[in-house]
């Protein structure tokens, strides 16, 4: 027999490969990914490569608008040179812009004590300045100041700091809520929902009815409540937050649990003696985690925008640290003078919030038995 | 083993009493440890920026009995509480805690039941024309409006709104409670509807979609019937993850929103409980908690009445 047929290749893949395959398949789920790990990394190490300090108050530019030009602009130059020349009390006989720095010529009935100078590098907006001309034994000095060039991509807050920062810094927060909020809530969840549906019976029966009881309690409340009476502590606002978002990831890991417990698998590791801790953790949780997945993707937009609520109500992040939340409330509150306080912060949240949500129903799609 | 009308209506009023009963202890559950956590926070009623003179808060808390021993406090409270009395306010002097409540309800009941009615009509008008154009552009313009409903915080929604309708157009008031006006009702409950609408409008989708593949609507369809028919019948199965999410959701909206209330400037109940947590007024805390807890079980109750109504398969007999 010299010929042989050639025996058709059947790859056999596994729940997670297949879903991998199908959820790479689905292009919003795919773009939303992106997404978040630009947002993820925008958020850990941008601050690190932008200009200014997140908490850095620039008096002179309180409220600038966004702008990727540098400032100051030139009409906010000359009111400067003027509130520095009334502070050494000297009046402006002529100024100019040169190049990058400003030449001003100031006289002054007595001589002009040269230590007020230091007074232009104090200002925000110059380097310095360096006397070029002395006359009339002091009365009349030639100053160049070289103007400091700063960028506010997304402008300056009521307080005058740079919210491109800010939003990034808020970003870290906002997400870091949200990502620990959730793993508290998986942890109790899975571990919560899979030992009431393994042990099943009158255990089950009395922890599910523990869970009834939770539910009709009015959470948000006691959220607040905590986050009122035992301080605004950010790692205690998202235990309360997980705390409480627990209670369906329970419930789901229940369900699973119920029936992955009747298969022949479980059955097996059964009759070979395993405890049952021992196929809670090797058999049972694995095999929950794909609705959980799915419902992680969903929970964390929700522990965000929980925090942004409390932010709202001033029970959050306390300043000068910020998160999304905040922001959005301070622009909430100046959106008729200064709108890009409330447009950057909600662009970065909503976009956020967005990706997750696609990625969510992305998952859902790809781990769904009855699609395939 | 035979269902009779008669023996369906006595087995509902049973099941009905049955859990009415089995809701006082989660009442009571809510209320103890609402009490015990209040009360274990630092700071009191009566602590201003200027401290009061010994005396002065000695006589204060005698009368308002806060100098007795904790568990005899919690005693009081749950046995004035048996009879209706919610105590007086600690904040509000010269106010019940009943009496701020009942000025306040009829306010959050308004604008949050017409929320919830311009949520469940427009969410289910938008779910069930997504779910018959699935995949197609109407699909994708509702799921995308979905998502927006979902993922725009309330609290940036209401002051675009305001801008907007309220400044920018000048066509309804920016706020103000106004004897309930319906022009001072409009931006609040669009407000507040919004992301419901859009939670509704997806339930709706999801579960639709699946009610067009089952085997009686596909008879229905085989027979020729017109689509607004087939989409009733469907909608009748597709209702249920609705009814089942609705009942907590309408019990937040009809017990108020803090964020519009705060920001359109209304006087509805929805305030109560972060003022009163912020300033320790014990007894209106303990109020609005219970107030919300009460709504919570009744519209839960209701849910589970609704689903028997809506799904014969669901018996209560047990």
């Amino acid at each position: 027999m010299s010929e042989t047929l050639a025996a058709p290749v059947t790859v056999s893949r596994s729940l997670w490969a297949d879903a991998r395959i199908r959820l790479f398949r689905n292009k919003a789920a795919v773009a939303s990914l992106f997404v978040l790990i630009f947002m993820g990394l925008l958020a850990i190490f941008g601050p690190m490569f932008s200009p200014h300090q997140y908490e850095r108050v620039y008096t002179e530019y309180v409220r600038v608008p966004a702008s990727l030009s540098a400032y100051p602009k030139p009409d906010q130059i000359a009111p400067a040179v003027e509130r520095i020349a009334a502070r050494i009390r000297a009046q402006i006989e002529k100024q100019e812009i040169i190049g990058g720095s400003v030449r001003v010529t100031l006289v002054s009935p007595r001589a002009i004590d040269e230590r007020n100078l230091a007074f232009f590098g104090r200002s925000d907006l110059f380097q310095g300045s360096n006397v070029i001309e002395r006359a009339d034994e002091g009365r009349k000095l030639v100053i160049d100041a070289p103007i400091r060039w700063r960028t506010f991509l997304f402008g300056t807050d009521g307080n005058g700091r740079d919210l491109f920062t800010r939003t990034l810094i808020a970003g870290r927060v906002s997400l870091a809520i949200g990502l620990l909020a959730t793993g508290v809530a998986l942890l109790i969840g899975v571990i919560y929902g899979a030992t009431a549906g393994y042990l099943g019976g009158r255990i089950d029966t009395v922890m599910m009815r523990i869970v009834d009881i939770l539910y009709a309690l009015p959470f948000i409340f006691f959220v607040i409540m905590l986050v009122v009476f035992f301080g605004r502590n950010f790692i205690l606002m998202f235990l309360a937050v997980g705390a409480i978002e627990w209670l369906d990831m329970a419930r789901i890991v229940r369900g699973q649990t119920l029936s992955i417990k009747r298969q022949e698998y479980v059955q097996a590791a059964e009759a070979l003696g395993v405890t049952s801790g021992g196929i809670l953790k090797r058999h049972i949780i694995p095999n929950t985690l794909g609705p959980v997945v799915v419902y992680m993707t969903l929970l964390v937009p929700k522990v965000i925008l929980l925090e942004s609520f409390l932010s709202f109500l001033g029970l959050g992040v306390q300043e000068p640290m910020t998160s999304w939340g905040v922001l959005i409330a301070d622009g909430a509150r100046n959106i008729q003078n200064a709108e890009w306080l409330l447009f950057f912060p909600a662009l970065f949240l909503v976009s956020t919030l967005f990706a997750l949500n696609f990625l969510g129903d992305g998952l859902r799609d790809a781990l769904d038995p009855k699609d395939r | 083993m035979c269902c009779g009308v008669g023996h369906w209506r006595t087995a509902m009023l049973s099941y009905i009493l049955r859990r009415l009963v089995s809701a006082l202890p989660t009442l009571f559950v809510v209320v103890t440890l609402s009490f015990f956590l209040i009360r274990l926070a630092p700071g009191g009623p009566f602590d201003l920026e200027q401290p009061l003179e010994a005396k002065v808060m000695e006589n204060l808390n005698r009368i308002y009995k806060l100098d007795r021993p904790l568990i005899e406090q919690y005693w009081l409270y749950l046995s004035h509480l048996a009879t209706g009395d919610f105590g007086p306010s600690f904040y509000a002097r010269d106010f019940t805690v009943a009496e701020l409540l009942s000025r306040g309800l009829p306010v959050s009941i308004t604008i949050g039941g017409l929320a919830l009615l311009l949520a469940l009509a427009i969410g289910i008008v938008l779910g069930t024309i997504a779910a018959f154009r699935q995949n197609h552009a109407a699909d994708y313009s509702v799921m995308v409006f979905a998502t927006f409903g979902i993922t725009i915080p309330t609290f940036v929604v209401a002051p675009v709104l305001q801008i907007v309708f309220g400044l920018m157009l000048a066509w309804l008031p920016v706020g103000g409670w106004n004897n309930g006006h319906v022009r001072n009702l409009i931006l609040p409950v669009v407000a507040l509807a919004l992301p419901q609408i859009a939670v509704v409008a997806r339930m709706i989708r999801a579960s639709m979609i699946e009610a067009l593949r089952s085997n009686h609507i596909r008879t229905l369809r085989s027979q020729g019937l017109p689509r607004s028919t087939i989409a009733l019948h469907a909608l009748r199965g597709a209702m249920l993850p609705v009814v089942s999410y609705m009942g907590p959701a309408a019990a937040a909206l009809l017990t108020g929103s803090v964020v519009i209330e705060t920001i359109f400037g209304l006087p509805g109940v929805g305030r109560y409980f972060v003022e009163g947590a912020l300033n320790r007024d014990y007894t209106l805390v303990m109020g609005t908690v219970v107030m919300v807890a009460v709504f919570v079980l009744v519209f839960n109750l209701i849910v589970d009445i609704l689903y028997a109504l809506l799904d014969p398969r669901v018996r209560y007999d047990t």
